[in-house]
């Protein structure tokens, strides 16, 4: 077996409590003992609600905040351990993606100098040569040079994330994490950046954790899904099984949840909302909105159990 | 609208100037600071060529010309001594000037590299940084300058040291803040993705997106440290008659109001219309200066 | 049958530094009492200002209104004075918006932010304000009404100590306490998470159907539209390019746009069928493109449809398209 291009073993951040004067703010586990891997060249989807801490875990996973306990294994090699500047090089092989592009652009940079600012960070190229870079990989993302001056308040949602991506490609990652890509842009828009995420992942061999709450995006971009539930993965398989035929009561309700165009009438609603992190329920958290819900579910946090075919799913009840 | 500014894609290359140009002149407010900043900057900067008196910038004594009202050789009358005051308050605009735009630079200078430093750095250096800060800012500011003029001995030059040292925990304060919001920006860590050191993420992105709102306090600054320098002047503590200082003036007029009122009047409205100047020309530069208001 | 809501040719525009923005070019749509109309469009399809329209919360300047009427019941809303809007401003139209965080006072409980708002209906009702007590039970009705547990108790939270879905609920509360005719409802779970969107989804259907709302809610998704309305009016540019009962629109859309943005919504059900994008983006509004307003980013468009603005017809009973080149 090959090893994956990332490995992350027990996996977790709390954010420490704090006392003030009026009131305290209690310890917050964001992600907790998370173990997942991903291949080369695949893409890896995590689904789950406002929450869950999937954000917070493609920043672990980029090393940008520090991590509470576990490990991160990047080519075979462990990043855990390693500080802001030994970091710097292995960066040019993992890159992100934000949500919002407009605030992922400096508003006082033109698209040139911003996709040109990871060549001049690493000195892969100067002058002409650094000109010509920054062009090609803008035309690569769809983007014609007459764009190349323009600056973030003069570009549409969809040009700026296209801006974005030949940013995080001009360095020729191994990895794109991507949090939330689509979501700020229109449907139309999204559909196209999907295309050019295709396109570039069949071109460089690259390796997409695409993070969304868009499980149909999900469905069309990634062969697996995790779907995280405060904090914990509760289920992880190939994206037909996880999505196609979901086993967790969770993973049943969010896709019941997904209003759909044919259907005319309002979704069936799962009870309650996502659990604050900052007082989850004990035992499985979703038992509180669960309809197969027992007493040992309120007792125990059940564990995450591999079935065939690398399925992995933490409930019981649904064997 | 955003969606409208979303929209207007096709942008000219100048439109950025044309379009604060037309923030401008759309308020009047801000027309009538730049007016009148522009109208005392042209008169310091010609002052010794177009004054009508040049004899009496340095205090001539002219006895028999003395508490002269109004009149058409001397538009704003003279002075105790004869010296015509047109001549002494477009003078003053030379040193009020200087000695405003001296003061607000120079506390620019000391607080803003301290304020961006506290802003990242954050830990035991922001809290050593902010709480020396915060034990300037707990004392009133007029009464410390006050303080430091009587220990070091009135004088303009003493009296700039004295504002100096009151004035730059202000810009620690505002530097501190915009740093600690341009931190969390996302654009902030899309650089620390690609690599970039903590030097090149201040000076690339910290520092261009601090400016503005540093920029608008300077000009507002230059109003508030002309007041301070008058206010100097007029106890005694600033700069020394005869220099032509318009706070030194007010408190010699002083004495000779009400009969003789313009005497006091002249530089009194010069204050007022160079602070008013500055704070409104502040006020608009706040609408012009941010990328981002390109709407209508 | 004599229509709530009727806008006839309504054109609004922003004027801004680049030029006068044709926001609005000829709206016209009908809303009969009871009746539940969704629009659908994109960012800049001017669905949000449409909205605001209906209760003058377009700041003027920069807005403009260039010509047409809405007539709500038999009063032009564009006419009247601010005083009679305020009369009908959730007591007759009642409005929810998208982020329901902003539009609480966290500063003050919920239960004396609902008493000022049915307090302050019935001055707009020209009605004695009833007593804080009364309007506090009335508070908590609503709160009940709208699927809250415990009111009681609610009444005396602060905003910050409510999720999401439970502020929508309560400005939902809020939106009922004029008993409105009509609630307009602008992307309401657009920044919810999907299990709670589904329940307020529900929960509105639940309304429009016990109190004969008539309901018009905005939304870029056809899904949640899909959930609520048995109407749809497709937006592009500033215009209505289709009208159509739901169903239908999904099954077959006639207008180009509308086949595009559906063809561009991905499909969970249906992972095989790629999600496909509209070449080009939104064009301006200062200077839109001629004629039809879609012609730039249509594989069908002719010089016709570069020279002469179609106008909405009436191709099949109940639905409308403007465009050219439409068959039935």
């Amino acid at each position: 077996m090959t090893e994956p291009l990332l490995r992350a073993e027990g996996l977790s951040r709390s954010f420490e409590g704090r006392r003030r004067l009026f009131h305290e703010t209690p310890r917050v586990r964001a992600v907790a003992e998370l173990n997942l891997t991903l291949d080369r060249g695949t893409a890896l989807g995590i689904v789950g609600e406002s929450g869950c801490g999937k954000s917070t875990l493609a920043r672990l996973l980029l090393r940008l905040i520090p991590l509470s306990d576990g490990r991160i294994i990047f080519d075979g090699r462990d990043i855990t351990a390693l500080d802001e500047s030994a970091m710097r090089p292995l960066r040019r092989r993992m890159q992100l993606i934000h949500q919002n592009p407009s605030a992922a652009l400096d508003p006082r940079l033109s698209a040139e100098d911003a996709v040109a600012e990871p060549l001049r960070i690493h000195g892969v190229a100067s002058g002409q040569a650094l000109r010509d870079r920054v062009a090609a990989l803008l035309a690569e993302v769809g983007l014609p040079s007459a764009f190349l001056h323009r600056f973030p308040h003069e570009l549409s949602g969809g040009q700026k994330q296209r801006v974005c991506i030949a940013r995080a490609l001009a360095l020729e990652p191994d990895l794109l994490v991507l949090d939330e890509p689509t979501s700020a842009l229109d449907v139309s828009v999204q559909a196209q950046i999907l295309d050019v995420l295709d396109a570039l992942r069949a071109r460089r061999g690259l390796a997409y954790l695409f993070i969304s709450h868009n499980l149909a995006v999900v469905r069309q971009v990634c062969e697996r899904v995790a779907v995280m539930y405060l904090g914990r993965i509760v289920e992880e398989g190939s994206a037909a099984e996880v999505l196609g035929t979901p086993r967790h009561p969770y993973t049943r309700a969010l896709l019941e949840s997904v209003p759909r165009l044919g259907a005319n009438q309002a979704p069936p609603a799962a009870p309650g909302e996502p659990p604050n992190p900052a007082s989850p329920p004990s035992g499985c958290a979703f038992h509180p909105r669960c309809a197969l819900a027992v007493a040992a579910c309120r007792a125990a946090m059940p564990p995450l159990v591999t079935l065939g075919d690398g399925h992995r799913l933490r409930c019981p009840r649904v064997g | 609208m955003s969606a409208i500014a979303e929209e207007t894609v096709a942008a000219p290359p100048r439109r950025r100037l044309r379009l604060a140009l037309w923030l401008l002149t759309r308020s009047f407010s801000s027309m009538l600071g730049l007016f009148l900043v522009t109208a005392i900057v042209a008169l310091a900067l010609l002052g010794p060529w177009i004054v009508p008196y040049p004899d009496d910038v340095q205090g001539g004594i002219n006895l028999a010309n003395k508490l002269q009202p109004p009149s058409f050789a001397h538009w704003l009358g003279t002075d105790e001594v004869g010296n015509d005051i047109l001549t002494r308050v477009i003078i003053g605009a030379r040193i009020s000037l200087l000695v405003g735009i001296g003061i607000t630079v120079a506390a620019a200078i000391i607080g803003v590299p301290l304020g961006i430093l506290a802003g990242l750095a954050g830990g035991r250096l922001r809290e050593v940084i902010m709480r020396f800060t915060d034990l300037f800012l707990s004392v009133p500011g007029l009464v410390l300058a006050i303080a430091l003029v009587a220990a070091l001995g009135p004088g303009i030059v003493n009296a700039m040291i004295a504002l100096i040292l009151v004035w730059w925990p202000g810009y620690v304060r505002l530097a501190e803040a915009k740093a600690l919001s341009i931190r969390d920006e996302a654009y902030i860590e899309a650089a620390r993705v690609a690599g970039a050191s903590r030097a090149r993420i201040l000076r690339r992105h910290v520092l261009p997106n601090s400016i503005s709102p540093l920029i608008v306090k300077m000009s507002m600054d230059i109003g508030q440290a002309i007041l301070a320098v008058a206010s100097l002047g007029f106890i005694g503590l600033g700069a020394k008659p005869p220099t032509p200082e318009w706070g030194a003036m007010i408190s010699i007029a002083r004495g000779y109001m009400p009969d003789w009122w313009w005497y006091a009047v002249a530089p009194g409205v010069f204050i007022y219309l160079a602070v008013l100047g500055f704070n409104l020309l502040g006020d608009g530069l706040r609408d012009i200066l941010d990328p981002r208001s390109n709407r209508g | 049958m004599s229509a709530l809501l009727e806008i006839r040719d309504y054109r609004l525009a922003f004027d801004t530094f680049d030029g006068t923005a044709q926001v609005l070019d000829g709206i016209d749509l009908t809303l009969s009492a009871g009746e539940t109309l969704g629009i659908v469009g994109e960012t800049g399809c001017g669905k949000s200002v449409l909205a605001r329209s209906l209760l003058q919360l377009n700041p003027m300047p920069p807005a403009r209104v260039v010509s047409g009427q809405i007539h709500f019941r038999d009063e032009d809303i564009l006419r009247l004075p601010e005083r009679a809007m305020r009369r009908l401003r959730g007591r007759a139209i009642a409005m929810i918006f998208q982020d329901p965080a902003s539009y609480l006072n966290p500063l003050l409980a919920i239960g004396t932010q609902m008493e000022d708002a049915i307090r302050g209906q019935d001055i707009a009702a020209s009605l004695r304000k009833r007593p804080r007590a009364a309007a506090r039970a009335r508070a908590a009705e609503l709160l009940a009404a709208v699927g809250l547990p415990e009111p009681a108790r609610l009444l005396d939270s602060h905003p910050h100590m409510l999720s999401g879905g439970m502020r929508q609920r309560v400005l939902i509360a809020m939106a009922l306490a004029g008993d409105p005719a009509l609630l307009v409802a602008d992307e309401p779970t657009t920044a919810l998470d999907v299990t709670v969107q589904a329940q307020v989804l529900a929960l509105i259907a639940r309304l429009v159907a016990e109190r004969g709302l008539a309901l018009m809610l905005i939304s870029h998704d056809l899904g949640v539209v899909a959930a609520s309305c048995a109407r749809v009016a497709v937006m592009y540019a500033g215009t209505v390019v289709e009208e159509a009962p739901t169903g239908e629109l999904l099954a077959r859309p006639l207008h180009p746009y509308a086949r595009g943005l559906i063809a561009a919504v991905p499909d969970l059900d249906h992972p095989e069928r790629r999600p496909q994008g509209i070449a080009g983006s939104i064009p301006g509004l200062i200077a839109p493109p001629s004629g039809c307003r879609f012609h730039p980013r249509c594989s069908a468009a002719t010089d016709r449809c570069r020279r002469e603005k179609p106008l909405r017809r009436e191709l099949l009973p109940g639905r409308s398209v403007a465009c050219h080149h439409a068959t039935p």
